[in-house]
């Protein structure tokens, strides 16, 4: 009891030091010069490596926020991830409402290849540090297929402390999965399928891929060949707490 | 001085023993606490297109194993896997903790249930099995994971396996009886009939991680009375989010 009792006034102690610390406090005798509002940054770089066979992975959109997430599992999907899941347009998730700061992809992660991506946040309040993570690529050569990152919590990574991990592939449900040339808009559509189109003719639920069957695997009218069949999972990533 | 500092010693030595009866209550607390937990369990179907039937949830001791990869299926096992029927396996659980059909039903594809799960001594793995439809004898499984001490939320995905029981011919035939070829039902409404039947032999008999389903694209006719853009999927195809209170 002793021992809590005397750590219970050296909190109150240091919360009294603080608060005198302050530098606003217009009462204190001993004139302190304004000192402005005190700011915080925390970075993060994250390297993301492209694990298909023949899947880009569209530019990605990388964000911090401190709610919400990107998608959820048996909801529908966003306008925003809709955008980025049927034409790989990552603009509208980095626009978000629940986005503090974003950062997109140079441009088309190609298979085998690794990118690297900063994102930072600067602000006065400790209480309004990033506290998650997110991120999303679509898999170019499909109707309707991301990958990516949601919601990670790193509100507990010490600046040079890493997170690994791997992703697996969703289905935004708002496209059927066609495979049919004029819908596909990576290369494998022949550069001319079709993007984005507000009107959702599947599920409108966004769930785990099933992966494409593709021509050589008994969907005759598919333009994708055995090559763009992916399995999970999709993404090697590495986030690492830069300051 | 030196009165002072003895007296200082004193005081330590009694603040430590008070510490040391204190943390020795909260251990004693504590592993109290890990003989019957109160767990709060979810499943959520993560695929587009596969039902889940009845779901059996249970908390047992380590010798209980509802399935064993590499060993064939028990006969209770067969019942889940060909025909979703859960009650030969909960009733071989005679002293485990368990959750039966928590979905009240079909968990439909992106779907989750919840439920409560209490614990008794001695309880400390669970494990969770669900018929996958339409498949011939396809389940999601979980197979001893150690329930933490420390609660928390912890959560995880599951894969799909294959019982070795029955043929995957996939053709919808309603046979859901053990033994019996074909697949119960396709309760999605999006599968086709006239297919001639992709295997007529299941040569691996031992439960195993499911090689998917092959599907076709023609619903009258071809191999298979699965739409191959609808009833396939990737592993994972279940997340389990367990809080430990």
């Amino acid at each position: 009891m002793i021992s809590i009792n005397k750590k219970l006034a050296l909190t109150a102690l240091s919360t009294l030091m603080l608060s005198a610390c302050g530098g606003s406090s217009s009462s204190s005798k001993v004139m302190m010069p304004e000192m402005p509002d005190p700011m915080f940054t925390q970075s993060y770089q994250v390297t993301v490596t492209n694990l298909t066979y023949a899947q880009p992975m569209s530019p990605m959109a990388l964000v911090l926020h401190n709610e919400g997430q990107l998608w959820t599992v048996g909801e529908t999907a966003s306008v925003a991830l809709e955008n980025l899941a049927e034409s790989g347009d990552n603009s509208a998730v980095l626009a978000e409402s629940i986005v503090l700061s974003g950062q997109g992809g140079a441009g088309l992660l190609m298979p085998g290849m690794s990118e690297v991506v900063d994102v930072s946040y600067t602000f006065t309040d400790v209480n309004n540090a990033p506290k998650m993570l997110s991120l999303a690529t679509m898999l170019v050569n499909t109707n309707d297929a991301f990958t990516g990152i949601n919601a990670l919590a790193v509100n507990n990574l010490s600046v040079g402390e890493s997170i690994s991990l791997t992703t697996s592939s969703y289905d935004s449900g708002t496209e059927k999965n066609s495979e049919l040339m004029a819908t596909i808009p990576g290369p494998a559509g022949g550069g001319t399928g079709e993007g984005f189109n507000a009107e959702r003719n599947d599920t409108d639920k966004v769930a785990m891929h099933s992966g494409i069957v593709s021509v050589d695997d008994g969907l005759m009218v598919s333009i994708l060949t055995q090559a763009h069949r992916f399995d999970n999972p999709t993404l090697a990533v590495m986030v690492t707490r830069t300051e | 001085m030196n009165t002072l500092l003895s007296h200082a010693v004193k005081k330590t030595t009694k603040i430590k023993n008070t510490a040391l009866f204190l943390s020795t209550a909260l251990l004693f607390c504590t592993s109290t606490l890990t003989l019957a937990q109160e767990l709060d369990i979810k499943v959520t179907n993560l695929t587009q297109g596969i039902h889940f039937t009845p779901i059996l949830i249970a908390a047992h001791d380590g010798d209980t194993q509802l399935f064993k990869s590499g060993e064939m299926a028990s006969s209770q096992l067969q019942m889940m896997a060909e025909g979703g029927d859960i009650s030969g396996l909960s009733t071989m659980l005679t002293s485990a903790d368990k959750v039966e059909n928590p979905a009240m039903g079909l968990l439909a594809p992106t779907m989750s249930t919840s439920t409560m799960l209490s614990t008794t001594d001695g309880n400390m793995y669970l494990s969770l099995v669900a018929m996958m439809l339409p498949t011939n004898d396809g389940f999601i499984g979980l197979n001893r994971w150690k329930i933490p001490t420390e609660a928390g939320t912890y959560s995880f995905t599951v894969n799909a396996y294959d019982a070795g029981t029955e043929a995957n011919d996939e053709m919808i035939t309603g046979g859901g009886a053990p033994g019996a070829a074909g697949i119960p039902a396709a309760p999605g409404m999006n599968a086709g009939t006239g297919g001639t039947g992709v295997t007529m032999t299941e040569s691996n008999a031992y439960v195993h991680i499911h090689r998917g389903s092959l599907g076709d694209d023609n619903l009258t006719a071809g191999k298979s009375d699965l739409d191959n853009t609808v009833h396939r999927w990737l592993n994972p195809v279940a997340r389990i989010t367990v809080t430990v209170n």
